[in-house]
């Protein structure tokens, strides 16, 4: 049987994208926010997992306003990088896994989440950065990846609490697939940052830390806050976040911190970065009634 | 029954969909119904992910325009650069990345130019933490503080 063993979540700023293809990883701009990647790439490395699921969204490259897909799930076997309007990064295509993605859309349809079937469609940054972040720079990424686009774009975006059940949807999918696959799921985007208008560039450090704590612990918490406060509180791109609670519930309620990484700013984004792992269950003796 | 409640006097008419947002500040929620009166600005914008559209426009940026149904308000907004006036008339800051890319502009520029900072002073601000949530919260805030 599948099994999702574990969760990555990260930012999806552009400028790192760039800052890879260009080369200026290295700089003290840039530096410390690729050194902060140095364990996960080391973890995932050891890891090695067969399949990413990457939820993220799309930033108007795969879809425009011409289709609005709230859950979407890409079903292709390839993923080429989308060209974002400076040509596509210089990234490998991304390979999926039709067989287990139909499987997982399948279940998840028939357990009431009604999302959007994709056979074909170009990747954008909001995959590809975490992929870099977490792979460097190889000739192909080293597992099979099923993007999960989710609308942030236009109001309204599902509610956290929706993207949580999503999480939970997405688990048993996975764990009803008879073949013995390791999975890792990545929720993505975030954290605090504002792109429009007079109040651009707004970062609140204490509310991206009390989410992340409580992404770990208490995430039937973060579930509930709604759509008002992320505006309100981290600015109107901190939306994305919603993204990670599908990562969150996909896992169990009581998990493994492995590592953790804040940083500000990249860009006009707080970064953020943690990694879960399930804890490996010993089956306690229950007591039955 | 339940009694008649009085409704909230809409910002400048319009109602936001969700409780509290007028009173945030300097934001604009790109709802359904920006979505839709900006459709052609923004689907203009993802035009320019071709680079013969792009080269079009850079020829003739009002006879490009025209090909557009958008409203006059849009179109001047676009000639002009005004980033926050393409985004009150419903514009969207990803798909207004596809015109400030093929311009050679990056986010960081644009997010300085409608704050009304320098790109250095908005990088600067940046590096020290970002702009404070304190004071930037709501509008009645941002009024206490004066």
């Amino acid at each position: 049987m599948a099994r999702i063993i574990a969760s990555v979540n990260c930012s999806h700023v552009p400028a790192i994208g760039a800052a890879w293809d260009q080369g200026k990883t290295n700089t003290p701009y840039w530096a410390p926010i690729f050194n902060g990647f140095d364990f996960s790439k080391k973890w995932i490395a050891a890891l090695k997992p067969d399949v990413v699921i990457l939820v993220y969204n799309d930033h108007a490259s795969a879809f425009s306003l011409e289709i609005i897909p709230t859950f979407a799930l890409g079903c292709a076997a390839e993923f080429p990088p989308a060209d974002e309007g400076w040509g596509p990064r210089p990234v490998p295509v991304v390979k999926g896994h039709p067989e287990f993605a139909s499987h997982i859309a399948q279940s998840v349809i028939l357990d009431e989440f009604d999302l959007t079937v994709v056979n074909k469609m170009a990747v954008d940054h909001g995959l590809t950065v975490p992929l870099s972040l977490m792979f460097g720079q190889p000739r192909e990424w080293p597992c099979k990846v099923i993007p999960l686009p989710v609308n942030v774009v236009v109001f309204p975006p599902p509610t956290g609490n929706r993207c949580y059940n999503f999480g939970k949807a997405i688990r048993k999918a996975v764990e009803s697939y008879p073949e013995d696959l390791r999975v890792v799921i990545f929720g993505t985007g975030g954290m605090s940052h504002q792109l429009q208008g007079p109040r651009a560039g707004l970062i609140n450090s204490k509310f991206d830390k009390n989410f992340l704590d409580n992404l770990v612990k208490n995430p039937k918490k973060v579930a509930k806050i709604p759509f008002i406060e992320y505006v309100r509180e981290a600015g109107s791109e901190a939306i994305e976040l919603v993204m990670w609670l599908i990562s969150r519930g996909a896992l169990h309620d009581d998990v493994r911190e492995v590592y953790r990484f804040y940083h500000v700013p990249s860009s006009n984004t707080a970064l953020g970065h943690l990694i879960l792992e399930n804890k490996t269950r010993k089956a306690p003796a229950r007591k039955r009634k | 029954m339940a009694a008649k409640k009085k409704a909230a006097r809409p910002a400048k008419g319009r109602r936001e969909p969700i409780k509290g947002f007028d009173d945030v500040p300097g934001t604009t929620l790109f709802d359904m119904q920006r979505a839709r009166v900006g459709y052609h600005l923004n689907m203009f914008c993802m035009s320019l992910m071709k680079a013969e559209n792009r080269a079009e426009f850079k020829a003739d940026e009002a006879a490009y325009l025209r090909k557009f149904p958008m409203t006059e308000e849009q179109r001047d907004a676009v000639l002009k650069r005004d980033w926050n006036r393409m985004i009150w008339s419903g514009g969207n800051v990803y798909f207004l990345s596809k015109l400030f890319s093929s311009d050679g502009l990056s986010f960081q520029y644009v997010a300085a130019e409608m704050t009304g900072l320098t790109q250095e002073q908005y990088a600067e601000m940046m590096l020290k933490g970002g702009r404070s949530i304190e004071g930037n919260r709501s509008k009645s805030e941002h009024k206490k503080r004066g």
